[in-house]
């Protein structure tokens, strides 16, 4: 009952009307039919001071570089979102919490390589996501193999039992980081979606369709990446998350795939993905297989904002946000290369 | 009815309607059933015990339920408000007709008040079958008074939220949502209405 629309909005009414306002000023498609007639990035600053983000590059020495906007976007939302966890009350401080885990994973990863490479940890520090950032983070560098980082460092952050339920000390080491990324990240997706069920309500439903999508795309995503490499069939199918629709008929034929036309048989028999993975290629006017799973989040992240009382807004939000980000830095990328011809591959959200 | 959120809650649904079960059997089987007598406790408790719980239940109930209904809306429009800032007056309406509400409450705890007046408990039969409809019909009229503005409190709160909401996203949506809260205000009205039924018979008093 409590997070039931009775009593949402005792607390968490306030937090969801100003994330229904941040919402609001995602750009629409006259804002990306603007920005994509842009001639220079000057132009495109022009354009956004118009929009939502205002003059949030006033500051910024001309010539704008690519790589500025890119951190300057990503600062804007940094702070809308941290603005909203301070404000939280459980459960939603849990839920956004969960949110930066992702972002943790990949910081942890980031600075596992750069260390395993030599490098300084000033270095690396500015190269991490703001949102995934923990207090230990500096002292990452202090260990020089995975499990003595495990023991000394991780084992206090949120993340620890991500490690606990997947790998043991002695896989650390023996494992190449990536798998140590991909374990981590389901061991994470599958927490995640149980957080959201036992919440229950319209969060469950919502989430529960949001992550399941997560988990089949990056178990289609990692099988089709692994064809070429070393990568086991059973050590594969340890990697695939267990909370999506695939699981458990699809997981078992994805494991036993071997090239893409088996991968699109088993997508065939669901009836979101069939659609997906039609007319995918990478021809002028074809989307590649990675833009149509794009295409599937935003549809299911916009639909999110169609129900009350629930906490899948602030994770859509967040989501969508990024996309834009996304699409704003491609639509740079075009116009500081001077090559207009795929400036229309981004993904349009309103 | 099999779903429990977890094992606390199982052990007392248990030990409490085991309870009722165990007593009531001694009762049933050592003959005893008599001692449990409803007849007597209606006619043991005084009226005024039933009109005063009616009036409380009247007014506390209908404040109950518009405080629930103003937080629900105050919320959205607060949060709604600090991205679209032209929302915050117009729907100040959907506050209004939650207080509506509490105010159907103090106007019916009022009316039923002036209802209650001493009687002779020695008088004669009839006067005090008077005096005892009196208290139960009072009783009736409070309780249906509050739990109806109990529920269109909440109804017109969780849909001013909406409302809140949606005229941030989409100013010409605010007028069709508010006609959705405006059903929603007339449940309270209804029960207003058949409180006032209920107790126009009674009177409580001396005279037959």
């Amino acid at each position: 009952m409590a997070d039931s629309e009775f009593l949402f909005n005792m607390d968490h009414g306030y937090l969801e009307g100003l994330c229904r306002g941040f919402r609001s000023g995602i750009l629409t498609q006259g804002d990306y039919l603007n920005l994509v007639q842009c001639e220079t990035l000057e132009d495109l600053k022009l354009h956004l001071q118009s929009t939502d983000y205002g003059t949030f590059l006033q500051n910024e020495p001309s010539p704008l570089q690519v790589a500025t906007i890119d951190d300057k976007l990503r600062e804007k939302l940094v702070i809308e979102f941290q603005h909203l966890r301070n404000h939280s009350l459980a459960p939603l401080s849990q839920f956004m919490d969960y949110i930066t885990y992702s972002y943790m994973i990949d910081n942890i990863i980031l600075l596992i390589t750069g260390t395993l490479h030599q490098r300084a940890i000033s270095e690396l520090l500015p190269k991490c996501h703001p949102l995934g950032s923990f207090e230990q983070m500096a002292s990452i560098s202090i260990a020089s193999t995975p499990a003595e980082l495990y023991n000394a460092v991780l084992v206090d952050t949120p993340l620890a039992p991500f490690f606990v339920e997947c790998i043991s000390e002695q896989d650390m080491d023996e494992m190449n980081i990536e798998l140590i990324r991909n374990t981590l990240y389901k061991a994470y997706l599958e927490s995640f979606y149980n957080f959201c069920q036992n919440i229950g309500g319209a969060t469950a439903e919502v989430m529960g369709q949001i992550l399941s999508f997560e988990a089949d795309r990056r178990c289609f995503i990692i099988t089709i990446n692994s064809f070429g490499t070393e990568l086991s069939k059973d050590d594969r199918a340890k990697l695939y998350p267990r909370c999506g629709k695939l699981y458990p008929d699809g997981l078992v034929k994805l494991a036993k795939a071997d090239d893409y036309d088996q991968v699109q048989n088993v997508a065939q028999y669901y009836g979101e993905y069939r659609n997906i993975f039609d007319n995918v290629g990478n021809g002028p006017s074809e989307k590649t297989l990675e833009d149509r799973f794009f295409e599937h989040e935003v549809k299911l992240n916009v639909l999110a904002f169609q129900q009350q009382f629930h906490f899948g807004v602030f994770y859509s939000w967040l989501k969508l946000k990024e996309q834009e980000s996304r699409n704003v830095v491609w639509i740079a990328e075009c116009i500081a290369q001077r090559n207009r011809g795929k400036i229309d591959n981004y993904v349009p959200i309103f | 009815m099999g779903y429990y959120t977890n094992k606390y809650h199982l052990a007392l649904y248990i030990v409490f309607y085991s309870a009722i079960i165990i007593v009531g059997l001694y009762y049933i089987l050592s003959g005893l059933g008599y001692r449990f007598d409803i007849g007597w406790f209606f006619e043991a408790t005084s009226p005024f015990m039933w009109a005063d719980l009616g009036i409380g239940l009247a007014i506390s109930l209908s404040v109950v339920g518009a405080a629930w209904g103003i937080f629900a809306t105050g919320s959205s429009i607060v949060g709604g408000g600090v991205k679209a800032p032209r929302i915050k007056t117009k729907n100040l309406v959907s506050i209004i007709f939650c207080e509506a509400v509490a105010i159907y409450g103090i106007i019916m705890a009022i009316v039923l008040s002036n209802n209650i007046a001493p009687y002779d408990a020695t008088a004669a039969k009839d006067i005090l079958r008077k005096n005892y409809f009196g208290g139960y019909s009072i009783f009736a009229a409070g309780l249906t008074v509050g739990l109806s503005n109990l529920a269109c409190g909440i109804c017109v709160g969780i849909v001013g939220s909406g409302a809140a909401l949606a005229d941030a996203q989409n100013a010409s949506l605010f007028v069709k949502v508010l006609i959705v809260e405006i059903f929603g205000s007339a449940i309270g009205l209804f029960g207003v209405i058949i409180g006032i039924i209920q107790v126009s018979k009674s009177a409580m008093g001396n005279k037959p």
